[in-house]
C-alpha cells in the first residue's frame, strides 16, 4: 500500500459497466515529508474520501476486492483514510 | 488507473485467436492537466473511444476484468471516456 493526498476528482460518463456507481478519485502519492512523489493517478474509493484527505491505497488486481462480488476493472483503489501518520 | 489520450490506432492481421475483433488503440499517458508525459501504449478499447478523446485505462491483470476480456492476453484496456477531471490541490 502507499500514502498518497487525495487532489481531485474524474468524471466518466461512457465506461465499463462495472465501473458505474464507483467514484473514482485522482490522488497523489506522497513521500516521507509529505511531497508530491511521481505522477498522481486515478483510484476506485471504497471507503468514502474526499479532496484533501490523506489515504492509503493498493494497486493491481486486489484493487477490486472491496467490492467483492463484483469484479471491476480497477488497478488502484483507496482502501483507507489516514487519521495520522508520523515517522517516530 | 492511468489517464491516457488516445493518438492513433494499431491495425494487426496477425495476432493471438483471442484478440480478433478488438479494437487496438495507442494511447499517451497525460497528467491531470492534460499535458502528454512518458511513452506510448497499446490498449485494447472497450467503450468505442477514438482519437483525441481522454480516456481511463486500466493496466496489468485488472485489465482483464473489462467486459470482453476475460481470458483474452492483454495488459492494458480503455475502461472509460473522460468528461471532466477536477484538480482541487
Amino acid at each position: 500500500m502507499q500514502l498518497a493526498r487525495v487532489i481531485g476528482d474524474v468524471v466518466v460518463t461512457r465506461k465499463d459497466e462495472n465501473l458505474v456507481g464507483i467514484t473514482l478519485l485522482l490522488v497523489q502519492p506522497l513521500t516521507s515529508d509529505r511531497q508530491a512523489a511521481g505522477r498522481p493517478l486515478v483510484a476506485a474509493d471504497s471507503v468514502g474520501a474526499g479532496v484533501g484527505e490523506e489515504v492509503f491505497f493498493v494497486r493491481g488486481k486486489e484493487a477490486s476486492f472491496p467490492f467483492h462480488p463484483a469484479e471491476p476493472a480497477v488497478d488502484a483503489g483507496i482502501v483507507g483514510i489516514v487519521d495520522h501518520w508520523d515517522l517516530g | 488507473m492511468l489517464l491516457a489520450k488516445i493518438v492513433g490506432t494499431v491495425v494487426a492481421t496477425r495476432k493471438d485467436p483471442r484478440l480478433v475483433s478488438n479494437k487496438l488503440l495507442v494511447v499517451r499517458a497525460i497528467d491531470p492537466r492534460g499535458k502528454a508525459e512518458g511513452g506510448y501504449l497499446v490498449a485494447l478499447d472497450t467503450v468505442d473511444a477514438g482519437v483525441g478523446e481522454t480516456v481511463l485505462v486500466v493496466s496489468g491483470s485488472s485489465a482483464r476484468m473489462a467486459s470482453g476480456m476475460k481470458d483474452v492476453p492483454v495488459d492494458a484496456a480503455i475502461v472509460g471516456i473522460v468528461d471532466a477531471i477536477e484538480v482541487n490541490e
